[in-house]
């Protein structure tokens, strides 16, 4: 769909044309942003990917600017930080908005996983797509915890040596890669010196594969909440104004909200042992690593074994890459399919409290929970998405995208009629260009 | 009368053929060759390698007293045990350990983890230790935990007075430095 046709766009300023004559940049931002045909039933979780590509922006300016005024050195780095808090004109909301804007990145991020989980847009053709989502998730982590490393607080160091000695459960291999992580013995100004290079480098390979993961979605075009394909220009509206406008106002919203943070809570989501600087000597009582990466923190504690507990938290990201091929079921999205939409909950429960076992002590009551909720993480995916799809009954899918938007609007009459949709034809029906 | 050609050109290797092979046999060893100083330069350093050992002086250590010392930028414990403490750990059966092996490379490896294999040659109320769980890398807290010896916050890994684990996920016994005494009232470690 996307892509082709609309050839006739023609400009009409003549330097526009003859630029797009020889450059057709014109002609694709036309195609891309603000012809090209989009579900007309998205809602407002569908707002998310250009919240996304916001953050990424906000995230690489103002890490761009931090990186001006600080030292990746063990000596300078924790005063640097301050430094920028307390010397820098504006450096104190810099920093803020760059320490805030993580987690809303993540946050955002989240919401858009857990969305295309409840409306099945990781099902064919989207499998790239959502492939190249979970490469930029994994890269967003790396990034995430190796900026998390350079104010060289306590956290920073402790969570440093945690996750980098994770890699020492390989076996044989696993010293050598370490130290080779470290560039010594231990963390140190190496360590220090290489997080900060990739720090800044990262976000330049997320911002590429992003690249990718706009160009997948709009060869396929976009998921919506029926799950339903498109099958006519009935179905769709152009992006701009009605996706451009939705996704704006959506972005205020959230805009709002990252204010809110930044303005009055900056320090809320952050630990303040990071105020303490780097000590080798003095591992925190408690140490804890932010909290998006909370629930895969809570898995590799779960585990009695520390290859084990490695390999599940790893495992648990990895297992993302195959989601398109476990889930069986040839309806898309759980609107339809009762059983799964309940499994969906309980997996993002799940998560949450994952999430907040990965604050508590390792002991006791919180270990066997958290091994409970870990399994019911894999289950959703290795037994539940293939289950499901051959033992539920989905509910009639509507025949069309305009069929379901007409039906909510003009009461039950259309229901009826979408009574005779086979839950597996529709939604698995090829588009045709 | 191409397909003739074509067909014949695979019948046989030809002398493109060899230079496509050769061309990217070339190849692949260079850029395996250069990658190899991009991947190497992130190994520990000269400065990080030399083996810079450390002097300490432990005179005024009384029984009961620990110190930590750093060492190639590692903390290490030096703790000089009481009678109780040795006792107890002579008295743990090497049978009983998660981790039967000593891990001491002043005494070579595959050595049992007993206690006298634990500690300093001659001189067994000294326990010389990296202080680094062997789990996740934190710094275990000293004379804390069910067994008296070391307890790491991180995780819950126990160490016994030995160092020794005995609970919690870390697979390892604490890790001992090479060092030696120099005389009754020094250690060099390194």
């Amino acid at each position: 769909m996307a892509g082709h046709g609309t050839s006739n766009y023609q400009p009409k300023n003549k330097v526009v044309r003859w630029v797009d004559s020889r450059l057709p940049i014109f002609s694709l931002m036309n195609e891309q942003a603000i012809v090209f045909p989009t579900p007309k039933n998205l809602n407002y979780l569908w707002t998310f990917g250009a919240i996304l590509s916001f953050m990424l922006a906000t995230m690489m300016i103002s890490g761009i600017v931090l990186a001006m005024h600080y030292a990746a050195n063990t000596e300078l780095a924790f005063d640097r930080v301050e430094h920028i808090m307390r010397d820098v004109n504006f450096g104190w909301l810099i920093r803020y908005i760059h320490a805030v804007g993580a987690s809303m990145f993540f946050f955002a991020v989240y919401m858009h996983i857990a969305r295309g989980l409840y409306y099945g847009s990781y099902k064919a053709p989207r499998e790239i797509l959502w492939m190249l989502g979970v490469v930029i998730l994994i890269l967003m982590m790396a990034t995430g915890f190796m900026g998390y490393v350079l104010p060289w607080g306590q956290m920073s160091f402790w969570g440093a040596t945690v996750i980098t000695n994770l890699f020492s459960a390989i076996p044989l291999v696993g010293p050598s890669i370490v130290e080779w992580l470290w560039g010594g013995f231990a963390v140190d100004n190496a360590t220090l010196n290489r997080f900060f290079s990739l720090h800044y480098l990262l976000p330049f390979v997320i911002a590429g594969v992003v690249v990718l993961h706009i160009w997948a979605l709009h060869e396929v075009g976009n998921n919506n909440p029926t799950g339903v394909s498109v099958k006519s220009s009935k179905d769709t509206v152009p992006f701009h104004p009605y996706l451009t406008m939705k996704d704006f106002f959506a972005l205020v919203c959230f805009m709002v909200l990252y204010a809110y943070f930044v303005f009055y809570i900056p320090n809320y989501l952050g630990h303040p042992d990071n105020y303490i600087e780097a000590d080798p000597l003095v591992t925190p009582a408690h140490i804890v690593p932010e909290w998006y990466l909370l629930p895969f923190y809570a898995m590799l504690r779960a585990i009695p074994s520390k290859l084990g507990g490695v390999v599940v938290m790893f495992s648990s990201l990895l297992i993302l890459f195959v989601v398109p091929w476990l889930d069986t079921s040839k309806v898309r999205s759980a609107k339809y399919r009762p059983m799964f939409k309940i499994a969906f909950w309980v997996f993002v429960i799940s998560c949450i409290a994952l999430g907040w076992l990965g604050s508590q002590p390792a002991e006791g009551v919180y270990v066997m929970l958290a091994r409970f909720f870990t399994f019911y993480y894999f289950a959703f995916f290795l037994i539940l998405m293939p289950l499901l799809g051959i033992i539920e009954t989905p509910k009639p899918v509507p025949n069309s995208i305009a069929e379901s938007v007409l039906a909510r609007h003009h009461g039950s009459t259309a229901t009826v009629g979408s009574g005779e949709g086979r839950p597996d034809a529709a939604p698995a029906a090829p588009k045709k260009d | 009368m191409a397909t003739t050609e074509h067909t014949e050109e695979h019948q046989e290797p030809t002398r493109r053929d060899f230079l496509y092979i050769a061309t990217g046999a070339v190849g692949a060893v260079g850029v395996a060759g250069l990658a190899w100083p991009f991947i190497d330069q992130m190994n520990p350093d000269a400065s990080a390698q030399a083996m810079a050992s450390v002097e300490v002086d432990v005179s005024s250590m009384n029984v009961g007293d620990s110190i930590t010392i750093m060492w190639r930028g590692k903390p290490v414990f030096i703790r000089r045990r009481t009678d109780a403490e040795v006792e107890a750990a002579k008295e743990t059966p090497v049978a009983d350990l998660p981790d039967p092996l000593a891990r001491n490379p002043n005494i070579g490896s595959d050595e049992p983890a007993t206690d006298a294999n634990r500690a300093a040659v001659d001189r067994e109320p000294w326990l010389v230790m990296i202080g680094i769980c062997t789990h996740l890398g934190c710094v275990p807290l000293g004379q804390q935990g069910a067994f008296g010896g070391w307890f790491c916050p991180c995780h819950g890994s126990t160490y016994d007075t030995a160092g020794r684990i005995r609970s919690g996920p870390a697979p390892a016994n604490l890790d001992i430095p090479p060092y030696t005494f120099a005389s009754d009232t020094t250690i060099v470690v390194g």
